[in-house]
């Protein structure tokens, strides 16, 4: 009852709260730190936050719309693995040029989540099992590649690594910065403006209404999945473009970083409601969290699991008195 | 019956391949008073994705789904092996680890029913923050130590059994008599079938789904001993990383549908077996280990096409079949394992 009032005193409306109430997260996060720690309160260190989780924003767009449809992807991480694997080996090996392996490997990817879409649709076998699946293929194709890790010397990769974009007043953000940006700002606009955006909600939302209204709803869980293949796919490239390396452990354990970053955002999990901006700040308090913890010093890694785990409570805790209200 | 058909058949179609690269497979020896053998490594290797397996089940059946053993796995084992490196005695150093695995059961368990999140996001929680805990109770190190008691519940031997099968055997024992001889499974079964009709038939839906989540956790913890007692040392990091997913995977192999509302205990074991058994394949038949997951995949892919309805009625063109009650079948199965 309580949020219901803090809405209407507010005067937000209640579907934009879990977004705000992470973005209040977010800069009491960013002021926190500013007081704590010398240099922590300048434009770079959100700039740094964004550079060193491109990969991770491209991917947890895909998952946001997986998520809207109700459904999961577990098959992320070891998508992404597998696109730094292959793009590495083809360029060392047989030296392919970057403009053959990128379009390759976001092909690759997006057929992985289209095969996986698909048999989730056509056979009705639940995403988590369907998924998992993918995730032990792909990430068993990246062994199958090799078990080292390879190297990336090819100049456009390189060039992309070491790129600096100056912005006004030193700041600067590296071209995966950019490539994030734009991939962000295309899916909000296809999610919130376009009639598939609007079928991936009514989807998730009831499958059986959107059905009965008569949207193609097969057809959009299958896209969801594509997209969120691709997703995958460009983060992977994105990744091989910060690691400048192929390597099957890559992106261990990053669909969970995913789902919470999708989580924090204020999506819900059980389909039909959430936004893509929501999940930027996700991904946004994911990173800043890892920063203040470099920040911090004395404590030790572990603590970002358990600093996450806390978290994640906290908002799925919040995201049930809101689904608990809207039902009642 | 039937619903443990395409289980076995791959099970049997694993088994005979390894006999066919390696004659001696189905050879089983005593040796200096142990039982030796390839059948018995699998039993031996697979009793904690076993255990774990067993826990899973039932919370599967309640339609809920735990991610957060392979957590538990690593704490537990954890938090013995520092007590014992601090000089506990063996008992003080399980019973701390049971106590702490249940509670944590107790909390994936209050969350699902006392606050009603869903149940991958519940457990998803304990999963991401459990793997901090697991490192901060090792303080990120890995603890060997050195107590020839402990070494017996993983590795050691009894009446020539390995005792990690004899643990398994007597929780599957347990874990029978209370779900099929009691009525238990029933209410297990009912909740996962419909929570708030159960409820309203006088069934303690709550008590029952917090139940099964300490019970899956307790799992976990007596399957996290059995890994570090093996070793003999404690890895907080990697300890149990992905049996939660081999564990779904051998629910799901087994037949039990992650809707809920029904489980077979005979098809979570061969479930686990046939990963196992797929494992083993893998390195006796000289397929690269790499490509162990490779192969987990289509095997995966394979058993979960097989036992789709919708795939068997384009594929076959043949409806599924109807629902048969169930639990009298599978008994007869889970006797004859």
């Amino acid at each position: 009852m309580s949020t219901l009032t803090l809405g209407g005193r507010t005067a937000v409306p209640a579907k934009y709260l879990p977004v705000l109430v992470t973005g209040c997260l977010f800069v009491a996060m960013f002021a926190v730190g500013g007081f704590r720690y010398e240099g922590f309160a300048s434009g770079q260190v959100i700039l740094n936050v964004f550079i060193d989780n491109a990969f991770l924003l491209v991917v947890a767009v895909g998952m946001t719309f997986v998520i809207l449809t109700g459904g999961i992807d577990l098959s992320v991480g070891s998508v992404v693995a597998l696109s730094t694997m292959i793009s590495a080996s083809l360029m060392e090996g047989p030296g392919w040029p970057p403009y053959l392996v990128i379009p390759l490997v976001l092909a690759i990817g997006s057929g992985l989540g289209l095969v996986m879409g698909y048999i989730v649709h056509a056979f009705d076998i639940q995403p988590f099992i369907v998924t998992l699946a993918g995730m032990f293929l792909a990430r068993g194709l990246c062994y199958t590649i090799g078990t080292d890790s390879i190297p990336i010397r090819d100049p456009t990769f390189t060039a992309f690594a070491q790129t600096r974009i100056d912005l006004f007043a030193d700041l600067w953000i590296s071209p995966s910065v950019v490539i994030a940006v734009v991939v962000v700002v295309v899916a909000a606009y296809v999610l919130h403006y376009t009639r598939f955006g609007r079928s991936v909600y009514a989807a998730g939302g009831s499958e059986q209404s959107a059905l009965l209204m008569g949207l193609p709803v097969g057809r959009t869980k299958i896209t969801v999945y594509t997209v969120s293949g691709f997703c995958s796919a460009l983060g992977g490239v994105l990744l091989s473009f910060y690691m400048l390396s192929g390597y099957g452990l890559h992106a261990a354990g990053m669909e969970l970083d995913a789902i919470a970053a999708v989580v924090i955002g204020g999506t819900l999990l059980t389909g039909g409601s959430g936004f893509l901006f929501g999940t930027v700040l996700g991904v946004l308090v994911l990173g800043l969290i890892q920063t203040i913890i470099i920040f911090e010093g004395t404590l030790l890694s572990w603590w970002t699991k358990i600093f996450i785990g806390m978290l994640l409570f906290v908002f799925i805790l919040l995201q049930r008195l809101f689904s608990a209200r809207s039902r009642r | 019956m039937r619903r443990l058909l395409w289980p076995v058949v791959v099970l049997v179609l694993l088994l005979a391949l390894n006999v066919f690269f390696s004659p001696g497979f189905f050879s089983i020896q005593v040796r200096d008073g142990h039982l030796y053998g390839s059948l018995i490594d699998i039993l031996r290797f697979g009793a904690p994705l076993i255990l774990v397996s067993l826990g899973m089940t039932l919370v599967i059946a309640t339609g809920g789904i735990d991610l957060s053993v392979g957590s538990v796995v690593a704490i537990s084992g954890a938090l013995a092996c520092l007590q014992i490196s601090q000089g506990a005695s063996l008992f003080t150093a399980v019973a701390l680890a049971l106590g702490l695995s249940l509670v944590l059961g107790a909390w994936n368990g209050f969350l699902v029913a006392g606050i009603g999140i869903q149940p991958i996001i519940a457990t998803l929680i304990l999963m991401v923050a459990g793997r901090g805990l697991a490192q901060l109770i090792t303080d990120g190190q890995i603890i060997t130590v050195n107590s020839p008691a402990y070494k017996v519940i993983g590795g050691g031997y009894w009446l020539t059994v390995p005792f990690g099968i004899l643990i398994v055997l007597a929780v599957l024992a347990v874990t029978a008599f209370l779900t099929r001889r009691l009525a238990l499974g029933m209410l297990i079964e009912s909740v996962g079938g419909n929570a708030e009709a159960s409820r309203l038939a006088g069934i303690r839906a709550r008590g029952i789904i917090i139940m099964v989540y300490a019970f899956a956790a307790l799992c976990a913890g007596v399957a996290g001993l059995m890994i570090s007692s093996n070793v003999s040392s404690a890895d907080g990091n990697n300890a149990g990383l992905w049996i939660e997913l081999d564990a779904i995977l051998a629910v799901v192999i087994g037949g039990t549908a992650l809707s809920g509302g029904r489980f077979s205990l005979g098809g979570t074991v061969l479930g686990a077996l046939i990963i196992q058994t797929l494992t083993t394949t893998i390195y006796s038949i000289g397929v690269p280990p790499e490509t162990t997951l490779l192969f987990k995949a289509l095997v995966v892919t394979a058993v979960c096409l097989i036992q789709s309805p919708s795939f068997r009625a384009k594929a076959l063109r043949r409806r599924g079949r109807a629902a048969v009650p169930g639990p009298a079948s599978e008994e007869k199965v889970r006797v004859s394992l």
